[in-house]
């Protein structure tokens, strides 16, 4: 039928997952989410049985939160922004496929559990060493290209799309993973952050760090916030050589 | 040693980190209980900015002026001494923020750049880009990050509120919550508990909200015997996308940024100002920007019931795009450096309709996007005799606190722009400081409580939640929210009237009916969603009545409750705080009044046609106030 189309998802528990279709009806500026929800409405597969609706994660559906990651046609994104004619035109098939993503433990359909790069956050002090929350006046002055620079990196939503990109983060590596090198950039170019540098590059120094990168650049090809992180990989590289050799003296 | 008293925080938005952080800056342990990341908070949907009068520009702004506009712009229903405090403490509040890293945008000189809002005549937002809700979140969640390093936060994310638990004496002593992976229900003691879960915008679906914004955290308190105040006061939003699962947002920065709304004119209609005044509706052929016809003054940036109000006027006249609801909102002619501030929402527009908003006008119709109302909490002024002995946004329930979206304490009929970020911070502060000074006055435990308080409380949810799983019924709980949500938005937003809000009732006294008769199509006892939301559903159809009834009962016109039968505003029988409890035997609101403290400023007619920047005189001001920070 032309105004259907095919929602293709990978679902299941940890250990048993399978494919299951649903056709749905297309209906003008429907994505991924608005999809998802209207299996919730009417939970039939394509085969007309009863099932139970698919689990997903969402949240602002503005892609502002990063709740919604998913694989939409096996690629990593938010599966807000995912318009289902975009896709039908792009890919020129009325099949529209949703898997959860691979690099992180399942939880059930389409949600996994991403605790891992908020638990990464603490291990780089990713945050500013301020004086507590009483008034003690203004921050420091900031120029303007500083402060763009930092708001690019700080769009940062944890969805988890480079993490899931990135070939290096795999079960025989423990690459912290790109999200978190773009966030030390991030306090590291603060003026009062800067003066915390050293702490947060040192566990980028060891195992695990920037040296396990292995520049396929696939991280800043899926960033759904065009967050430049293989300048942020390059920007840590150039401090982690100054630092080590600071740590020499 | 005696144990240290701990304290619940539920939600982890702006007002609930900021609380967290003050908490445990004043070292109380934490708990967080989150029904997401608190990093994924809807907070970060906020994209305009957040007020404070800094006056950096020498405009002669002062928080007293901002104070003015505030209790302005909610045509006199806040009380006002929260107010005041929230004002006064703006600027301190921006530079805390600046401090923890906030990436706000910058002047050349490197200082704090500034925008103007709707609602004021002062260029007094502080912003970054168009994510400002997202920055501030996040540098809160950091600065939260250190104190669980510390071990003086800990966070029990997608966990969910279920019910509290209070003891014989009617003090709170700890929640219900569930794992939303496991379904496990569960106690969890507290010595204070404070709620900040946000607005309960998704009772009408296509609103600016997340889809975590049910408001049920609210609703089973009032179901519970809490107050709530306010809740008919919705305000509308008058630039959105409008969506299939949700309206998106399109912040009031475009305006502030230069951004005009417009339709095209017709020279054979006519149409009357604020003044009485009659005026042809524009040149035929030509873009008419009627709003900066209509108010002269204040143009595209009246403040946003007034703005939503024309919206839905003149697409009421036919005048819509291609006569449907819809109107322009233009940014494609501003220079480049502006759009660049925009570049957040404008991606956004972009994403979800295909069409480039830098190159074509974007074409937007007004949504559902905050609740004024709120859980009702308490607030004694800095020179009330009592003010040491009562605390501040405490609820009528002792020990349980409510603050940000969740309570009804700083916006009175109609919100500001960039108000709502400002009131989330001050609110997390001053409960962070409200709550040891009651954990001190306390002179019992949570421990001492005896175990069959919280069993009993453990067995009514579980009790509910074996009911709800074995409904057997024809209804689907999903569908009955879209029913829900077409009512509410059709009845219940820019323009009510008795007779449609009377039949709103019947309609949630139907669906009421009809939830008992649901049947979940998951019965699984893991990540069960559907499971998750029939039981939220319960509390969402709750304060629809709650929504419904307070704007029924309240015949007259003010701030974002516009009933055309009763056109002006009626200070003498409706100058007062709407009061909704909860009657259990009869399953439904009943709705009283209490008054509201003017004790600076007396009620003036509310205008915005007049470009006048008045320097407000507000009296009574007290000398002993002492801020948060």
């Amino acid at each position: 039928m032309d105004n259907t189309f095919i929602l293709k998802v990978y679902r299941g528990h940890p250990g048993n997952q399978y494919f299951e279709e649903f056709e749905l009806e297309l209906r003008p500026f429907a994505n991924v989410i608005s999809s998802l929800m209207q299996i919730q409405k009417n939970p039939v597969n394509s085969k007309g049985e009863k099932v139970e609706p698919i689990a997903f994660e969402s949240g602002c559906l503005e892609e502002v939160c990063g709740s919604c990651s998913m694989l939409v046609n096996g690629f990593p994104r938010q599966a807000c922004t995912a318009l289902i004619e975009t896709l039908i035109n792009e890919t020129k098939t009325r099949v529209i496929t949703l898997a959860p993503f691979s690099k992180f433990p399942l939880v059930r359909d389409l949600i996994v559990d991403r605790s891992r790069m908020f638990e990464n956050l603490k291990k780089v002090h990713a945050w500013i060493d301020a004086d507590g929350s009483y008034d003690k006046g203004p921050g420091p002055k900031i120029s303007p290209e500083n402060q763009e620079l930092m708001y690019a990196l700080s769009k940062c939503m944890t969805c988890g799309c480079c993490v899931e990109a990135c070939p290096q983060i795999n079960e025989r590596s423990k690459f912290i993973g790109p999200q978190i090198i773009a966030q030390v950039q991030l306090f590291n170019a603060n003026p009062t952050g800067k003066l915390q540098e050293a702490v947060r590059l040192k566990p980028l120094m060891g195992e695990g760090g920037l040296g396990d990168c292995g520049n396929a650049q696939n991280c800043v090809r899926v960033c759904p916030k065009g967050i430049p992180l293989t300048d942020a990989i390059a920007a840590i590289g150039r401090q982690i050589t100054k630092q080590a050799f600071k740590d020499l003296f | 040693m005696k144990k240290p008293k701990e304290v619940i925080v539920v939600g982890g938005g702006l007002a609930g980190l900021s609380c967290a952080m003050r908490l445990a800056e004043l070292g109380i342990k934490v708990k967080i209980v989150s029904v997401t990341k608190v990093k994924r908070s809807h907070s970060v949907c906020a994209q305009g900015g957040i007020n404070a009068a800094m006056d950096l520009s020498g405009e002669g702004d002062s928080p007293l002026i901002h104070a003015y506009d505030t209790i302005k712009g909610g045509d006199f229903l806040a009380n006002q001494p929260p107010i005041l405090e929230m004002c006064l403490s703006g600027p301190k509040i921006i530079y805390m923020m600046d401090r923890f890293g906030c990436t706000f945008n910058r002047t050349l000189e490197g200082n704090l750049d500034f925008r103007r809002f709707g609602g004021t005549l002062y260029n007094r937002t502080a912003f970054c880009g168009a994510s400002t809700g997202q920055q501030l979140l996040y540098s809160l969640d950091e600065q939260v990050r250190r104190y669980e390093v510390k071990g003086l936060v800990e966070k029990f994310e997608n966990h969910e509120f279920m019910r509290l638990v209070v003891d014989e004496e009617g003090v709170s002593r700890g929640i219900i919550y569930m794992d939303l992976f496991n379904m496990k229900l569960d106690v969890l003691k507290a010595d204070a508990v404070v709620i900040a879960t946000g607005g309960p915008g998704l009772i009408f679906k296509k609103a600016t909200t997340s889809t975590f914004c049910t408001g049920a955290a609210n609703g089973r308190l009032y179901m519970q015997g809490m107050k709530y105040a306010n809740g008919e006061f919705i305000q509308i939003h008058p630039t959105a996308i409008q969506g299939e699962d949700k309206s998106r947002l399109m912040s009031e920065s475009a305006r502030g940024e230069g951004g005009r709304v417009y339709v095209m004119g017709d020279s054979s209609k006519t149409i009357t100002n604020a003044d009485g005044k009659t005026m042809s509706c524009g040149t035929t052929g030509k873009p008419w920007y009627f709003l900066e016809e209509l108010y002269p003054a204040f143009g595209n940036l009246v403040p946003r019931d007034i703005a939503s109000r024309e919206i839905l006027r003149i697409c009421e006249m036919g005048m819509g795009i291609n006569g449907q609801s819809q109107v322009y909102l233009d940014v494609s002619f501003l220079p480049e450096e502006k759009k660049q501030k925009l570049e957040s929402i404008l991606e956004i527009y972009q994403k979800f309709t295909g069409e480039d908003p830098r190159k074509v006008p974007m074409r937007i119709f007004p949504a559902v996007h905050y609740s004024m109302g709120g859980a009702w909490v308490d607030w004694p002024a800095s020179d009330d005799p009592d003010r040491w002995t009562r605390y501040r946004q405490m609820t009528n329930i002792t020990g349980c606190f409510n603050v940000g979206e969740s309570d009804y304490q700083y916006h009175g009929a109609n919100r500001l722009g960039a108000n709502s970020l400002l009131s989330c911070i001050f609110g997390g502060l001053v409960t962070g400081n409200e709550v040891p000074r009651y954990l001190s006055d306390l002179n019992s435990s949570c421990d001492e409580t005896s175990s069959a308080i919280f069993e009993s409380a453990l067995k009514v949810e579980v009790d509910f939640k074996k009911d709800l799983l074995a409904r057997n019924g024809t209804e689907n709980v999903f569908a009955l929210h879209d029913e829900l949500a077409d009512s509410m938005v059709k009845y219940v937003t820019v323009k009510r009237n008795n007779k449609d809000l009377l039949q709103t009732l019947d309609k949630i006294k139907e669906l009421k009916e009809r939830y008992k008769n649901i049947s979940l199509a998951d019965r699984s006892q893991f990540a069960n969603q559907t499971f998750t939301f029939a039981n939220q559903f319960k509390s969402m159809l709750k304060l629809s009545e709650v929504i419904t009834k307070g704007a029924f009962c309240r015949d007259e016109f003010r701030g974002s409750h516009f009933k055309p039968e009763f056109p002006n505003r009626d200070d003498e029988k409706f100058l007062k705080t709407t009061i909704a409890t909860y009657d259990a035997k009869n399953d439904e609101p009943i709705i009283s009044y209490e008054s509201v403290d003017m004790r600076y400023l007396k009620p003036v007619l509310r205008d915005y046609t007049q470009a006048k920047k008045v320097k407000p005189k507000l009296e009574n001001i007290p000398t002993n106030i002492e801020l948060p920070l």
